[in-house]
């Protein structure tokens, strides 16, 4: 059904550090959700990235998927509860899952620095996909599957884990108060039902981390009020982020432990629509700039580009940004595996005085999980100083 | 040239068709029986192989509670969130229409690559639909036939899995065996991560992990049983062999002046030898084909036996059909050709070695006797000594090499032993027909001493098989009675339900005690070892089968200091009570002296006893479900019924001692059926050949009778003493046979067990049963010249008289 597969991934001695713990499932999806992005686009065989969930979907409905392309899966979206404009996040509920939607992903990346300055990132993602809409069911028929990815990223090296739960049997879940996520051993814990102060752990069989996050900042709505549209077709996410975490914790590389301090950044987002089928990837920027204030930018590629993202004060105030109003600009394209990925980025939005040049701290960053994709810290140079994550799909 | 040369050659055979039958018979039975007991154990070892694949227990590290019973999804749950990287399976059976199949439940997504074995099971449409219902059953297609509106699932086919094999998620596996919250087993991903904390500190001792073995567990537990088959298969092989060889050398003899003929008319050695080769190649191959389907047919007869037996020994799932591969039945043709090249190697070789210029006669074949048997008794003298040194390896193959070096050994001296025992009766002739009489069997003994050997080997190996049997029957069932000292046996369903059943048991004044069966799983230098507690209890001072032990064993082992260990332990590890050994356990390395070894037949692991409170110490949470009931015989039955009632007991939970008997009497016969088969089809085949062998030697001794008869014997008079000489010389082999097949029975019960299974069979010698065989011998000597000796009865006095008028 997936009219592109992709080249297989070459093994070889500059493989990262990869560690899957169940492969095949990669042939059941070619292709992996993204981020910040619920809405994979299963419909048509042109489209790149698909979830889990919409091709299982698509499994299930394959007639209806590909004879009516967009219009039948807007049918079957139907089943899951629609994100709409003018709807009023509320927290800490909607730090919870949301299991009337099809998807929805808890996500952190940090920037961070060991004991004698050297950089380097992490990445915690908690991944919920529904076969079924709103099932919270007990027990193995529980129709929802939780996926986790973890990494960490040296100048020159990228550890990367993953791992698959199913709900409703304890082994992955959100607790309320106090709030825990958690698939396996790894988790996001807070001692309260916010998400003020929490601890984040993964582990891999080559490198572990435990990290205390402190909120110094607000709860940052995206979009229009966590709205956030995604295409001009009327696709969009609720989303909410708090990008103002500071760090302190242990990361194990191997045998070395390291202390580390630096930043954080979540990212909240739920949503049931597909993307948009024209879209076919994304490159997606959160940086965090020494004046305290930060910026999220992306852009959805293919024939239905959009651009979006939000300018951040340091008190919180965010502000939209418009589609088209960013001008993204691929400097140095690198090999990455068989991929040619650009690492190194010129991003300007003339309204903001913004001209900055975006250098992955690792080129080959690379998440050679069961859905891969690029994902990997940056260095943030020119009119604005910093550093922040960057993630790459469609290439 | 070489066509007419080969057809001169073959009209050999039309003119001695019963020949030519002997031949291929001989050749086809023992493809057959080879062949055939090759199929049984590639289908059984194929099985083996697949199960062993299904979900990659050949390569991951399993984790499950001691003694196999469910554990709980909490503890999977648990183990997951401490980092482990472990996937749920639950293993059980469903039955339709009164058969078993086996329902596997999996979860896909924790689930190693790979691990399913197979491809087919790796595509999208398949996980959605496997993990929602309606779910999805993945299947071969003869299950799936089998199974077809029964209202399961719909089934994805998939060729590679096991028969009888139901994969589906374990959701739907745990609502379908009303087994929901249970997991059997966990397959262990092979890369974990260093972080996560070890397995005692997250499940104490509930859970045991069990490396992955190089070997298919079934494959080396069953190894000895396949020998078995082989070491039996190859006996007939040998023995069919014996009839090609006295065949080939026979019509090599009786063609000596064909083929110098041939020479002497100008055809090349190499022609003719050629054509030699192609005769018997067609041969081989003719008899090759059929006794490949023979063998086939035996297989499939056979098979559903062997099915049982390994089912009923080793558990193991064994289809009751054959599927076989082109490469096994070329492999049959090969061993054919390979058997008849083998046979004819001598033939071969005097016919290079043929001189034009020889003078014409039967020269080789019946004459330079002493010689021969001269040349048998060193190659005997060989094999003893090579016997001699299998002593010292503790292989099993060693166990065999000396049984069939024994057996060659003997059958090699036959000749000489039966040609020094005629020297003896023939001293005792009084009248010339006497004297004549052993002259001429003596004469004889040349031509028929392959086939007497050939019944020599038959009738010993049935002897040493029967007495095996017959005394392991007679061992085992005292046995039982001994170890299966309860009344009743309960398997509660929970542990709270055992400990009311038990509550309810100690009111009752007609049971005398209730004795838990407790066991907990552990390892003796990496060898699985079940540790049975025991409540000091007069039922195992009295009863148990102790073999050896010290003075004081129960009292030694109560103190915590000593154990009981089983046959197989000790001897797997040489040890004799007294010695002491260090067990690992959860809580220590506990070191303990050997106070008694107890016999513990048929079971292919190792078993301890150690007092019940040092297992509740040492092993906190093994099951406490088992119980043996000490009541009157009489109150059994009715206490049986009363508890199935009241505590809703099914048939499996509740068994009497008699049921449980019988279940393993069963076991026990069906072991050994296809011994006791193929046994009697060696005894067949050592008849056909003695028959065949007879029936081309008529032919050949005619000018030997002739002048008997021209100096006044009559025909009838001389088919009797043709018929007497047969009978006296299947009864000098039959009375051979009684001491070597008592070898035979030592050397299986005695080695070839002890190396096979670990335990060692007390030998019990059966008269009745040689008496029969004996006479079985006879009756088969008797038939077999029956024919010959009518024919001679029946021979017209012109054609006795044409003998002498014809160049001999």
């Amino acid at each position: 059904m997936n009219a592109e597969p992709k080249p297989k991934t070459a093994p070889g001695p500059a493989r990262p550090h990869r560690q899957t713990e169940s492969a095949h499932p990669a042939s059941y999806v070619q292709k992996y959700p993204r981020r910040r992005h619920p809405h994979a686009a299963p419909g048509r065989a042109s489209t790149k990235y698909l979830t889990i969930l919409a091709t299982l979907i698509l499994a299930l409905t394959p007639a209806l998927a590909l004879a009516q392309g967009y219009a039948g899966l807007s049918d079957e979206a139907a089943a899951y509860a629609p994100v709409t404009p003018g709807h009023t996040l509320r927290f800490p509920q909607d730090h919870q899952p949301h299991p009337d939607f099809r998807i929805e992903w808890w996500y952190i990346t940090a920037n961070m620095e060991d004991e004698a300055g050297a950089p380097l990132g992490l990445q915690w993602t908690l991944f919920r996909q529904a076969m079924k809409p709103g099932d919270t069911s007990e027990g193995w028929q529980n129709q929802q599957i939780w996926m986790g990815h973890a990494a960490v990223t040296t100048p020159t090296e990228h550890y990367v884990s993953e791992t698959f739960a199913r709900g409703g049997i304890g082994q992955a879940g959100v607790a309320a108060n106090p709030f825990k996520a958690h698939i396996d051993d790894w988790h996001m814990t807070s001692q309260t039902n916010d998400l003020t102060e929490v601890t984040l752990a993964a582990s891999g069989t080559d490198f572990a981390y435990e990290v205390q996050l402190t909120a110094t900042g607000p709860l940052v709505l995206q979009g229009e009020n966590g709205y956030s549209r995604k295409s001009d077709q009327g696709q969009a996410s609720y989303y909410y982020s708090q990008p103002h975490y500071t760090l302190t914790g242990t990361v194990t590389l191997g045998a070395r432990t390291k202390t580390v301090t630096g930043t954080a950044w979540l990212d909240r987002e739920w949503s049931s629509q597909p993307l948009s089928p024209d879209q076919t990837g994304w490159d997606w920027f959160s940086l965090h700039f020494e004046d305290d204030t930060k910026l999220m930018a992306y852009r959805l590629k293919g024939s239905g580009a959009y651009t979006t993202g939000a300018w951040i004060d340091a008190d919180g105030t965010a502000t939209l940004l418009p589609n088209d109003a960013m001008q993204f600009e691929p400097l140095t394209i690198s090999d990455v595996k068989t991929r040619q990925i650009p690492t190194r980025w010129r991003l300007k939005w003339p309204e903001k005085s913004l001209d900055i040049t975006v250098q992955a701290l690792n080129p080959q960053a690379y998440m050679t999980t069961v859905f891969e994709y690029w994902e990997g810290p940056v260095t943030v140079t020119g009119t604005h100083k910093g550093k922040g994550y960057l993630e790459m799909t469609g290439y | 040239m070489l066509a007419q040369t080969l057809r001169a050659l073959l009209s050999h055979w039309k003119r001695r068709p019963w020949q030519a039958a002997a031949l291929l018979i001989g050749l086809a039975t023992a493809t057959a029986l080879w062949s055939g007991v090759q199929a049984l154990n590639s289908e059984a070892r194929q099985s083996y192989d697949r199960a062993a694949s299904l979900l990659g227990a050949d390569q991951y590290t399993t984790i499950a509670v001691a003694g196999g019973v469910p554990m709980a999804q909490s503890d999977y749950i648990a183990l997951r969130r401490a980092g482990w990287r472990v996937s749920p399976i639950l293993e059980g059976t469903y039955v339709s229409n009164n058969r078993p199949y086996r329902l596997i439940g999996i979860d896909p997504l924790t689930l190693p690559p790979n691990a399913l074995g197979t491809a087919a099971i790796e595509g999208a449409e398949d996980l959605s639909s496997f993990l929602a219902p309606p779910y999805r059953i993945f299947t071969g297609p003869g299950t799936a036939e089998a199974l077809a509106n029964t209202g399961l699932p719909p089934f994805t086919i998939v060729e590679d899995l096991p028969q009888g094999t139901l994969i589906a998620d374990i959701g739907f596996v745990q609502a379908t065996l009303g087994q929901t919250g249970e997991i059997t087993r966990l397959i262990v991903a092979p890369t974990q991560k260093p972080s996560r904390q070890p397995l005692a500190n997250i499940t104490q001792t509930r859970l045991i992990a069990t490396p992955p073995r190089e070997t298919p567990e079934l494959a080396s537990l069953t190894n000895s049983f396949h020998l078995n088959l082989t070491a039996f298969g190859l006996l007939s092989f040998v023995v069919g062999l014996f009839i090609v060889h006295a065949t080939i050398g026979l019509a090599f003899e009786q063609r000596r002046s064909l083929l110098r003929t041939l020479r002497a008319l100008g055809t090349p050695q190499r022609t003719l030898l050629t054509a030699l080769a192609m005769e018997l190649g067609l041969l081989a191959l003719t008899a090759g084909a059929a006794g490949t389907a023979l063998g086939y047919l035996i297989a499939a007869s056979l098979l559903p036996d062997v099915a049982a037996s390994l089912r009923g020994l080793y558990g193991a799932q064994v289809p009751g059909t054959l599927t076989l591969s082109p490469l096994w039945w070329l492999a049959g043709l090969a061993i054919s050709l390979a058997g008849a090249a083998l046979a004819a190697t001598t033939s071969f070789w005097k016919a290079a070695r043929l001189s034009i210029l020889a003078p014409v006669g039967t020269e080789a074949w019946l004459s330079s006797e002493l010689a021969a048997h001269k040349v048998q008794r060193r190659l005997a003298a060989v094999l003893l000594a090579g016997a001699a040194l299998t002593t010292f390896s503790t292989h099993l193959l060693a166990g065999f090499a000396l049984m069939g070096a024994v057996l060659m050994a003997a059958a090699l001296l036959l000749p000489s032993l039966l040609s020094a025992l005629i020297t003896i009766l023939a001293r005792t002739a009084r009248t010339p027909v006497a004297e004549w009489f052993w002259a001429d069997t003596r004469a004889q003994l040349g031509g028929l001493s392959l086939a007497l050997m050939a019944l020599l080997l038959a009738l010993s190996v049935n002897i040493g098989v029967g007495t095996m049997v017959d005394g392991f029957r007679q061992t085992f069932l005292a046995y039982l009675d001994k170890r299966l000292a309860s009344e009743l046996y309960i398997y509660a369903e929970t542990d709270a339900q055992a400990e009311a059943i038990r509550t309810r048991l100690e009111t009752d004044k007609n049971v005398t005690a209730t004795l838990p069966i407790w066991n907990a799983e552990a390892r003796f230098r990496d060898w699985p070892v079940s540790v049975y507690g025991f409540e000091d209890h007069p039922t195992y001072r009295e009863s148990w089968p102790l073999i050896d032990a010290t003075s004081t064993p129960w009292d030694d082992t109560a103190t915590g200091t000593a154990t009981i260990i089983s046959e197989q332990f000790a001897r797997r590890f040489a040890l004799q009570p007294g010695d002491t050994i260090t067990l690992p356990t959860p809580k220590d390395d506990w070191p303990l002296s050997v106070a008694g070894i107890y016999a513990d037949y048929g079971n292919p692991t190792g078993q301890m006893l150690i007092p019940m409170p040092e297992l509740l110490s040492r092993w906190p949470d093994v099951e406490k479900r088992r119980y043996g009931v000490r009541t009157s015989a009489a109150h059994a039955a009715r206490l049986a019924e009363t508890l199935t009632e009241d505590f809703q007991l099914s048939a499996q939970q509740i068994v009497d001692q008699s049921a449980l008997k019988g279940i393993s009497r069963r076991i026990f016969e069906t072991t050994f059926t296809v011994t006791i088969a193929l046994n009697a089809l060696t005894l067949a085949v050592a008849g056909l050949a003695l028959f065949t062998s007879l029936l081309t030697l008529a032919t050949l001794r005619l000018p030997q009778l002739a002048p008997a008869w021209a100096m006044g014997l009559t025909r009838a008079r001389l088919s009797k003493l043709e018929l007497l000489r047969t009978t006296a010389l299947a009864l000098f082999t039959a009375l051979a046979a009684i001491p070597l097949g008592l070898a035979v029975a030592w050397i299986l019960t005695a080695v070839i067990n002890v190396k096979a299974f670990g335990w060692k069979l007390p030998l019990f010698l059966f008269p009745d049963q040689w008496l029969k065989l004996t006479a079985l011998a006879l009756v088969t000597a008797a038939l077999a010249s029956a024919i010959p000796a009518l024919r001679l009865a029946k021979m017209r006095p012109t054609d006795l008289l044409g003998l002498f008028s014809h160049e001999r």
